[in-house]
């Protein structure tokens, strides 16, 4: 490229470095043999070993995982069913107030949506556990879930579910045989941010969770108050280790198929 | 366009005409059908019939509620007034799903995650059809559209024409009584399409199958069409069999629209079984033969093919109609030649001559002062 | 049938779980803190019909938002929270336009791993990327170790519990908000648009300026927007990167609710933020419409 110049390596070698020279430092120190996380004492794993001693940290996790697994899912049920009454349920009333809630969450700041929900669960008595926090964490998901199905739904050719009617499908089997196996991507991506965000998550769930049930973030966040801990920084390596390998794998698997779908029609245009 | 098919023979040697037959009974019937969207009107007070076995062709520009009128028919619209029988049954409380008609996409609509296969199944699976005779339908739909090699193909993996014959094979599979084809042939590249044409309508004659085609090629709805309606606006202008649209449009609007035409205004004289037309001031009236009646005086136009001018340089000796003008331009279609004459009143006529010689050897060039002439019988007299 | 069913199931939710609560929040900013539990009052009575609702909306009034202007910390925290959205947003946008540029000059076949290095840090924890720099940033953290080893400085810098600290987090955590919308505008720019501008006379620099800054307008306000907004209402950067004089109107809110137990006075701060909210986000809803329709 005659525009790559000197200028866009350097903004690029700059940018990056930015980006992932706090992780990277993490990661390194996360194998430091000392408790005093800013001098260097040699390689050790052992604030791994502690860390799966830590009941507090292992409790919190299972909890995270639970709360993340079965919010996700039905954020990815209602999300999905959002996503196509936007794009495909025509006009009806209320429906400016529908799309409303749906972006709105999106931009309300977490200590908002935390604050209203917890005032909510108060107010019809409901005691603030697992349950709360899965619920706060379904209905901020579903609409980040709707967003990314919808869009995939906006680019959908709609004579497909049209050609499943007119060859005798109900509505529900043509969403089923015909709509759904083509979107499916966009909903797993949709599960896979609403997990995410779920686990992620610490503003909405310090307000929903109660004395009984603690997620990690809330655990980090309590423990990172009072300082760098090498525990953390091994917590911290093992969440980041998932995430990039669950996301490079992805990236790969997309990026082989869309190839391999790309060779296969050239061939058969070359054929015909 | 000049080879347009002719009324295709029955099976037992009779014309097949059924719109002729005052007993014979349409398999579809519009009646005073409207279909409004909002304040636009798609379908102003539309009446048709459509026949058993008829190869029927809605034609005209985009916009002139022509997919309107066949999505009304696949059930994905309802009329916002009147009725639409099919077999003498009314269809509009039917759901697409239910209905005895299939449609083939204009985007074909393949589905991408199912093999050419289990596309052509997946109509006959929602049947509850058993899995032997499944086996058998669709192999005889892949025989059909010559796809037999790519049953086990996914749609990506097929060319366009392919793709096309999928479509069609899928729609056919379940048998119905009417097949729509929105645009069959609109992705296909122009010598593909011209096969395709011949193919599809080779596959309606062996199948028996109504079928209503949608298009706004002219050339595709002349070729494979037993009848063609021209739209415009929401209505039907004109309904007739192509040589028919083409040779006697009903209007200036047909005539236009179908083929190349030189339109003349003037004034009608009746005289007899025919009529003079004056064109322009000094000039020999126009003679024409009709069989529809002007009063003196009435506006009239004249629509002559450009086929059916003779392009000479003397002057012809017996010609019903002939005009003195000058070579405008020439257009070179290899077969033929397009003349562009100037009248001297300004008017332009085009006249087609078949390039028998070699180019080098024409007789013609530009800035040439040369004869139109034509027979009493070669125009048409049009009132609007 | 179906087609009701399906409106309903998330219509219902969203009412439930987002709307309702949102006006028990406006409810509560109405009322008055009370020792008890819930610690406000007055309580919808059901009971007692219609005279219990007038009566009940007699008792709510504006005082808490009276007290929120008469406390000049509410007020100074509003403000800060402003000063410190914007000038992070800016700072984001300094470092992110030179990176979406490059990014959109490389060569195609890098395009996608680039773009997949940005998304990258979004999917990782907030929180542990907020944390990484609690290591970097202390006195005795490695940025000092480091300029305190090549000789730069003689004193380790207080950056960390400093509102330094809080925008380098916040132009951290966000700056792929900044990025990727800039990004698509430059991606779709055409080549040939700089060279017909150089081939008019532009220099390099004029033609970036004429050309480029312009037609990527509508990426920077998104990704403007995308920082502001959310950098407004934060609560993780000060108070894990920030320091006691770091005023913030998300930490304000949480030790109200949290410390104080005033949950009037913080249902008040919340809607005030709402409301102060609500004018970047119809701007951005328009730029997305504008976007929108120049595309469409």
């Amino acid at each position: 490229m005659r525009r790559f110049s000197w200028f866009n390596t350097t903004a690029l070698t700059l940018g990056f470095a930015f980006l992932y020279l706090p992780m990277i430092i993490l990661i390194v120190y996360s194998f430091n043999e000392s408790r005093l996380v800013t001098v260097w004492a040699g390689f050790s794993t052992k604030w791994y070993g502690e860390l799966l001693q830590n009941e507090l940290f292992l409790d919190a996790a299972w909890v995270t995982l639970q709360v993340a697994v079965v919010s996700s899912t039905f954020a990815t049920v209602l999300g999905t069913m959002a996503a196509y009454v936007l794009v495909r349920a025509g006009r009806f009333s209320g429906r400016t107030l529908f799309s409303g809630m749906i972006y709105a969450p999106l931009v309300m700041p977490e200590v908002i949506t935390g604050l209203s929900l917890l005032l909510l669960f108060i107010g019809i008595g409901l005691d603030r556990g697992v349950l709360t926090i899965i619920l706060a964490h379904t209905t901020f998901s579903m609409c980040y879930v709707s967003v990314v199905v919808s869009s995939r739904l906006v680019a959908f050719d709609r004579s497909l579910e049209e050609a499943a009617l007119d060859l005798g499908c109900t509505p529900w089997e043509a969403f089923r045989l015909v709509t759904l196996p083509i979107i499916a991507p966009a909903v797993i991506s949709g599960w896979l941010l609403a997990f995410t965000l779920s686990l992620d998550d610490l503003v909405i769930a310090s307000f929903t969770a109660g004395p009984a049930a603690t997620t990690l973030p809330i655990r980090i966040f309590s423990s990172v108050r009072l300082g760098v801990s090498p525990e953390i920084n091994a917590l911290s390596t093992i969440m980041i280790g998932i995430v990039t390998v669950g996301v490079i794998t992805a990236s790969l698997i997309s990026k082989n198929a869309a190839l391999r779908q790309r060779a296969e029609e050239q061939a058969a245009e070359r054929a015909a | 366009m000049a080879d347009s098919a002719e009324a295709r023979p029955m099976p037992h040697g009779g014309i097949f005409e059924p719109w002729n037959d005052p007993t014979a009974s349409p398999l579809i019937r519009f009646e005073n059908v409207t279909k409004r969207f909002g304040d636009f009107t798609a379908i102003d007070d539309l009446t048709i019939d459509i026949f058993e076995r008829e190869f029927y062709a809605l034609l005209g520009p985009s916009g002139c509620g022509k997919t309107t009128l066949m999505r009304m028919l696949a059930g994905f619209e309802t009329p916002t007034e009147g009725t639409i029988l099919l077999a003498g049954q009314d269809i509009s409380p039917i759901p697409p799903n239910k209905r005895a008609v299939n449609m083939m996409f204009q985007s074909y609509a393949l589905f991408p995650h199912l093999s050419v296969w289990e596309n052509i199944a997946f109509g006959l699976k929602r049947e509850g059809m058993a899995k032997s005779e499944i086996d058998a339908r669709v192999d005889e739909m892949l025989r059909l559209t010559r796809l037999e090699r790519f049953a086990k193909r996914k749609p990506h993996q097929i060319s366009g024409g392919q793709r096309q014959r999928v479509a069609l094979a899928r729609s056919l599979a379940k048998a119905p009584k009417l097949l729509l084809l929105d645009e069959p042939l609109g992705a296909l590249d122009k010598k593909l399409r011209q096969e395709t044409q011949f193919e599809l309508m080779d596959i309606q004659e062996k199948t028996g199958t109504t079928f209503v085609i949608v298009t706004h090629d002219q050339e595709e709805a002349m070729t494979v069409a037993s009848r063609v309606a021209v739209m415009d606006e929401g209505r039907i202008i004109q309904v007739a069999t192509p040589d028919a649209i083409y040779e006697d449009p009903s209007s200036v609007y047909v005539a236009d629209f179908i083929g190349d035409v030189n339109l003349i205004e003037g004034r009608a004289r009746p005289e007899g079984d025919a009529l003079l037309l004056d064109w322009a001031e000094g000039e020999r009236p126009l003679r024409c033969k009709t069989s529809k009646s002007f009063s003196a005086g009435q506006t009239c136009h004249l629509a002559i093919r450009p086929e059916k001018l003779t392009i000479s340089a003397e002057e012809p000796a017996e010609a019903d109609n002939r005009a003195r003008g000058r070579i405008l331009d020439i257009a070179y279609l290899g077969n033929i030649s397009t003349y562009h004459v100037e009248l001297p009143g300004g008017l332009v006529l085009k006249a087609q001559a078949a390039n028998t010689r070699r180019i080098a050897r024409r007789s013609f060039t530009w800035e040439d002062e040369v004869w139109l002439s034509w027979t009493e019988t070669a125009g048409v007299a049009l009132e609007r | 049938m179906g087609r009701r069913l399906l409106i309903a199931v998330p219509y219902l939710w969203l009412l439930a779980l987002f709307l309702i609560p949102f006006l028990i929040v406006l409810k509560i900013s109405l009322s008055d803190p009370e020792l008890a539990i819930p610690p406000y009052t007055p309580t919808l009575d059901w009971r007692e019909g219609w005279a219990g609702f007038t009566e009940f909306l007699s008792q709510l009034d504006f005082e808490n938002f009276v007290f929120l202007t008469e406390d000049d910390l509410y007020w100074k925290a509003y403000l800060s929270s402003l000063q410190i959205a914007a000038l992070s947003t800016l700072l984001a946008l300094l470092v992110g336009y030179p990176i979406a540029y490059a990014m959109a000059r490389a060569a195609p076949e890098w395009r996608p791993t680039l773009l997949m290095l940005v998304i990258l840090p979004f999917w990782t924890s907030f929180l542990i990327r907020v944390y990484s720099w609690i290591g970097i940033l202390s006195t005795e953290g490695y940025l000092n170790q480091f300029l305190l080893g090549i000789g730069v400085i003689s004193e380790p810098l207080t950056i960390l519990n400093t509102n330094v600290a809080v925008y380098i987090g916040i132009v951290y955590t966000y700056l792929p908000f900044m990025i990727l919308p800039i990004y698509a505008a430059l991606e779709k720019l055409d080549d040939s648009l700089l060279e017909a501008a150089e081939d008019l006379g532009c220099s390099r620099l004029s033609a970036f300026w004429l050309v480029t800054v312009p037609l990527s307008k509508a990426g920077i306000i998104a990704g403007c927007f995308l920082v502001f907004i959310p950098a407004l209402g934060e609560f993780v950067i000060p108070s894990l990167l920030g320091g006691s004089e770091t005023l913030m109107i998300g930490k304000v809110l949480w030790e109200e609710f949290f410390s104080n137990r005033d949950w009037p006075v913080a249902s008040a701060v919340a809607v005030v933020l709402l409301l102060i909210l609500i004018v970047p986000i119809v701007l951005f809803q328009r730029n997305e419409q504008r976007q929108r329709e120049a595309e469409g």
